[in-house]
């Protein structure tokens, strides 16, 4: 398995990472080497296999269906690098 | 005073409850040696009047008859765990100046029974690492690095003409320094917390472990570092990294301290729905030393290639060492062992690249403003992740990406089943594994760092029992050739971290650890 610099950049767009250009090339060997490297779990049997889902099998407990958090707008706010009116504040999205 | 910085915290309470010192004298020694102890970078951020405050409610706790199990007992917390008020960084520029507004649930349980917090301490960038260089704010340094304490005249020297005149007259300013002639890793991710309680300027710290991250660094700086069964710690407010996978755990300097804090940060948490609901047991009254009949199973798929003699060795001691103490020990196959790292690899970047999608410069941590939102994304986490983390988030983005999920993730989800069965199988034959806890000492600082491939290769003994879930611990079992300590690592099955503590703290009493990291022998 082998990346090029185009797969490089359009994964890189998905993850909302920028990559200049110039870093593609060597991304690209980099990623590749880790996908050769887990290549070899095709080796694995895996028929009729089910996915790990949990360690230990567990039931989940339930609760009350109730409101058990909230009304701590400025807590949620507190760590924002920009705030108006209460509102966490973007560049425009929509022309 | 210094005298109560060597203290374990079994021994340190012991003081406390016969009044021989108070929390806040064991508090200031400890603030002091944080202090004396900055060459190391273990600390990113010091909370001394934070400590005092803390250790001054624990006296008046313990003056009222009320000392919770973990009174007065100053610790350090891995800086991943969310400290109500305190910025919490998970290592990387993306959290810098993060000041949570809520305190993780394992932390919180700990300074419920009365611990003290020193500080937040260092790790690999959103823990992805095996020696703590990913950080954002640089490496940790080991305590076991070589080298010696010199002294130097710190007062300024003037240039100019004035410069003899003043070289005659000036006072000279001797300060203490040491001079490392080679810098070693402490191990990662939770190389800060390792580094601190080898050096003595922490009693324990928290830590936690995806993929080996509280054992390997353990091992690597000859202390105990145990990570329960998935699921015994509440995962609530420790930042995510792989959620399948992370669990956090104590790294402590004896066995009786694990069980002793292991037992404060387990628990039922109703906020985080992977913890278990069942009730902790007391850790501590499984150290009876007895394993007498207890069946030890040696893998023999952990004879790996190129595996430095002195480790096999260490592991037949460790062997012997349970043979003679009435165990027994049985081969047992573990299959697909070759294949846990390849899977690791697939499933911990997968998770990771869906939780890191949190940041994005809008809600917390660092914003690089762009064109348009869509620029201002990019912008924030090119410049706020390094280039392990981006790497990983890369991988798992396309591994998890249209087209290649059955190919990648869910092969792997089907692999790591295969893993969990070897296990299964071999506890029908034994009642806990010995294996070596890592496949080398602690390497120098910048090694390994051209190839990604090279550096996971560390975590080849701990990720089999990390993809499992299974409780594992990393036990100091004796120095190698090279003068720096190697661990034995115990694995059990689900949510029998007693006999895990059980056995090791057996592999304890035979090793007899005693040995002092270089930079602690020189101050005391």
């Amino acid at each position: 398995m082998s990346l090029d610099k185009a797969t490089v950049a359009k994964i890189a767009h998905l993850a909302r990472i920028k990559v200049p250009e110039a870093d593609q090339e060597h991304l690209a060997g980099e990623l590749s080497n880790i996908l050769n490297f887990v290549e070899q779990l095709n080796e694995v049997d895996t028929v009729g296999v089910q996915p790990m889902t949990s360690v230990a099998p567990h039931k989940l407990r339930r609760r009350p269906d109730a409101v058990t958090d909230g009304g701590v707008r400025d807590a949620v706010l507190l760590n924002a690098p920009e705030t108006a009116e209460g509102f966490f504040v973007v560049p425009k999205v929509v022309e | 005073m210094t005298d109560l910085t060597k203290l374990t915290m079994t021994g340190a309470l012991e003081g406390l409850a016969k009044g021989e010192f108070t929390s806040v004298e064991l508090t200031e020694a400890h603030v002091r040696a944080v202090e004396a102890s900055r060459a190391l970078n273990a600390y990113i951020t010091e909370t001394p009047d934070q400590a005092i405050a803390m250790s001054e409610r624990a006296d008046a706790q313990r003056a009222k008859g009320e000392a919770g199990p973990m009174n007065g007992l100053p610790i350090a917390v891995k800086d991943l765990f969310c400290t109500a008020g305190f910025q919490t960084t998970a290592g990387s520029h993306i959290l810098e100046g993060f000041k949570p507004p809520y305190e993780s649930t394992v932390t919180a349980n700990l300074w419920r029974d009365g611990a003290v917090m020193l500080g937040k301490v260092n790790l690999d960038e959103f823990a992805m690492g095996s020696s703590n260089v990913t950080s954002y704010f640089g490496p940790v340094i080991s305590p076991w690095s070589p080298g010696v304490l010199v002294q130097r005249d710190a007062a300024e020297t003037d240039a100019g003409f004035l410069a003899e005149v003043t070289a005659a007259i000036r006072q000279p300013r001797p300060v203490q320094e040491w001079q490392w002639s080679r810098k070693l890793v402490p191990g990662g991710s939770s190389g800060g917390s390792a580094a601190a309680v080898a050096a003595r300027c922490a009693m324990a710290a928290t830590g936690t472990d995806t993929g080996g991250s509280i054992r390997q660094p353990a091992s690597f700086v000859g202390i105990v570092g145990i990570k329960p069964t998935y699921g015994r710690c509440s995962r609530w407010g420790i930042v995510s990294f792989a959620s399948s996978l992370d669990q956090a755990g104590p790294m402590t300097r004896t066995v009786a301290d694990a069980a002793l804090m292991l037992g404060s940060m387990c628990g039922y948490d109703p906020k985080d729905s992977t913890s278990v609901d069942m009730p902790v047991p007391d850790f501590k009254a499984a150290l009876t030393g007895d394993i007498r009949g207890l069946k030890v199973g040696i893998p023999k798929e952990y004879r790996v290639d190129g595996m430095p003699a002195e480790i096999e060795k260490l592991w037949q001691q460790g062997i012997d060492w349970l043979r003679a103490a009435g165990a027994e020990p049985v081969e047992i196959s573990l299959p697909h062992t070759k294949y846990a790292l390849a899977t690791y690899y697939i499933v911990a970047p997968a998770e990771c690249s869906s939780n890191l999608a949190r940041y994005d410069g809008v809600r917390f941590g660092l914003r690089v403003e762009g064109g348009d939102l869509k620029e201002m994304y990019e912008n924030t986490r090119a410049e706020g992740f390094g280039a392990e983390v981006k790497r990983r988030i890369m991988i798992g983005t396309y591994v998890l990406s249209a087209g290649y999920y059955d190919a990648y993730y869910r092969k792997a989800q089907q692999v790591r089943t295969r893993i969990a069965q070897d296990f299964e199988e071999a506890f029908k034959l034994c009642d806990v594994i010995l294996t070596p806890t890592a496949p080398s000492t602690a390497f120098e600082i910048g090694a390994n760092m051209d190839d990604p491939i090279a550096m996971y290769l560390n975590d080849v003994f701990t990720v089999p029992a990390s993809l499992a879930g299974l409780p594992g611990i990393s036990v100091p079992a004796g120095l190698a050739s090279d003068g720096l300590p190697l661990g034995l690592q115990i694995l059990g099955r689900p949510f029998d971290e007693a006999t895990v503590l059980k056995v090791a703290g057996v592999v304890e009493s035979a090793a007899d650890f005693t040995a002092l990291p270089p930079f602690v022998s020189a101050r005391y």
